[in-house]
């Protein structure tokens, strides 16, 4: 696989899926989401318009939580509650480690729940030694999007596992 | 009675008096904006503390402007969410203070609330029902308001705010924060058809959806990133596009709930494209139309001391260990 950014997870089976509109980007969110239990940490990087908070609400609503699912940029974190709380982080607007201080990313990451963080190459020194890191680009189609799901550690690639079943 | 309010949930520092709440007897806003204007949008920590630095000095100036003292004032209202909690926690905690110090009744104030509040600030013989479009950076909201206090959503951005994609959008064409005015005078010199963008309408819901449009705008922008020309295209028809969707949604729901009075609030009501079209949609429509001046729409404290003159007089109170609430709903 290419396009790896982070060197650590390197070493695990990555999956990529190609999505070819922005209604499968949030079904395949659904998929994760469905998997996922408290505790679980997806980073989610891409640039501006990938899809990063359509994929996170398809998490949201695969994870069972309720009420209004949108873009944290504002607040940076926004929590949704169902089965497992759900923190929803953007580092959209972060352009120094030291802002990151006053988030309260570190207590959300001890919190419990699910975690998924939009533009988290900017957190990259607060995430746990496992995550579950995916990347999504754009493709040369205007809708359709490559995402590479990259495991960090069993758990998550028994993850992306059970994901790549699904999604067959 | 006479209100002091205040507003810290983003980046204006924001105080001032209403008296029997609809007179506006002080005013001030301490805007934060060529702080934040560097990191293309407001640092949460960075807001905090300049709001602990200026909300005394604003809160002494608002009284001052008002010709009045702290004793004379009646009753407090305070910002108590959605926004950023570190900011709001500055304005809640000075207005537990000053209401312990002083022994006066205090109330929080959902700030979604108070931008509609604007309304009756600028008319204050507003007839309900009222549909109100809440538009700013953190929000596009569609509401209902049937009485006083009553509140019903009918439509949300289910991704970003209307204001979030043009700073979004502002940002990778290079221009300045907030986005907004930066888009809507760059636009003037445009043709608002010369970029196609996708009208952003989600359906025929009521939602909104302003992430899609974004996008097309970003893809349309590659390659043309300094060709002023083009950048003055794309800035009108982005701001069309937008503009278009909030009017067809706001009006479509207007032929639904029938309302008596339309409010257009918050910082995008500023956008003079979307005060022109709602105007002319309103006037075709025979719907009375009230969009606050700008100095309303924008964060401030005046619009909080008038929804809180309505919860204190109508005997509701907060009490003294009220939190702020980041995620605060105003159903």
């Amino acid at each position: 696989m290419t396009g790896s950014r982070d060197p650590g997870v390197a070493a695990s089976r990555s999956l990529m899926i190609r999505t070819s509109s922005p209604q499968q980007t949030e079904a395949l969110g659904t998929a994760l989401g469905a998997l996922l239990r408290a505790g679980d940490v997806v980073a989610l990087s891409g640039e501006l318009g990938a899809g990063k908070t359509i994929f996170t609400r398809g998490i949201a609503e695969g994870a069972g939580a309720t009420g209004h699912i949108a873009s944290p940029t504002f607040t940076f974190i926004r929590e949704y509650h169902g089965p497992v709380t759900m923190f929803h982080a953007d580092l959209y607007r972060i352009d120094a480690p030291a802002q990151l201080d006053d988030l309260g990313l570190e207590e959300v990451l001890e919190a419990g729940g699910i975690v998924v963080i939009e533009w988290a190459e900017k957190a990259r020194a607060l995430l746990p030694p496992e995550y579950l890191w995916a990347e999504l680009r754009f493709t040369k189609q205007d809708d359709a999007r490559e995402i590479e799901f990259m495991p960090r550690g069993p758990r998550y690639a028994e993850l992306v596992r059970q994901l790549a079943l699904g999604s067959r | 009675m006479l209100v002091l309010g205040i507003e810290t949930s983003c980046d204006e520092t924001a105080a001032a008096v209403v008296a029997d709440g609809f007179v506006l007897r002080s005013n001030v806003i301490a805007s934060q904006v060529a702080l934040h204007r560097r990191f293309g949008g407001v640092v949460p920590e960075l807001a905090s503390r300049k709001h602990i630095e200026r909300l005394l000095p604003v809160i002494d100036e608002a009284l001052e402007t008002a010709g009045l003292n702290i004793a004379q004032i009646e009753g407090l209202a305070v910002t108590r969410g959605p926004g950023l909690v570190g900011a709001l926690t500055v304005g809640v905690a000075a207005a537990k203070a000053i209401a312990v110090a002083r022994e006066l009744p205090f109330v929080g104030v959902n700030h979604i609330e108070g931008h509609i509040y604007a309304a009756f600030l600028s008319e204050p013989d507003v007839a309900f029902p009222v549909l109100a479009l809440i538009v700013s950076g953190a929000h596009a909201d569609l509401i209902v308001m049937r009485d006083h206090g009553d509140y019903e959503i009918l439509g949300r951005s289910r991704d970003d705010a209307a204001g979030e994609a043009f700073d979004k959008v502002a940002r990778a064409m290079g221009l300045g924060y907030p986005g907004g005015p930066e888009i809507d005078r760059l636009g003037k010199e445009g043709n608002p058809r010369g970029v196609p963008l996708p009208l952003p309408m989600a359906g025929e819901s009521w939602e909104f959806s302003f992430s899609g449009v974004k996008t097309a705008a970003l893809r349309a922008l590659r390659g043309h990133e300094g060709d002023t020309a083009f950048l003055r295209d794309l800035a009108a028809s982005l701001q069309r596009v937008i503009v278009e969707v909030l009017v067809r949604k706001t009006l479509g729901a207007a032929a639904v709930v029938r309302p008596k009075t339309m409010v257009v609030a918050g910082g995008v009501a500023a956008n003079s494209r979307l005060r022109r079209e709602m105007e002319q949609a309103c006037a075709a429509a025979k719907l009375r139309l009230v969009i606050p001046p700008p100095i309303l729409c924008t964060d401030n404290g005046g619009m909080i001391a008038a929804a809180g003159w309505r919860r204190l007089t109508a005997g509701e109170r907060s009490p003294l260990n009220l939190a702020a609430e980041s995620d605060l709903s105003l159903e």
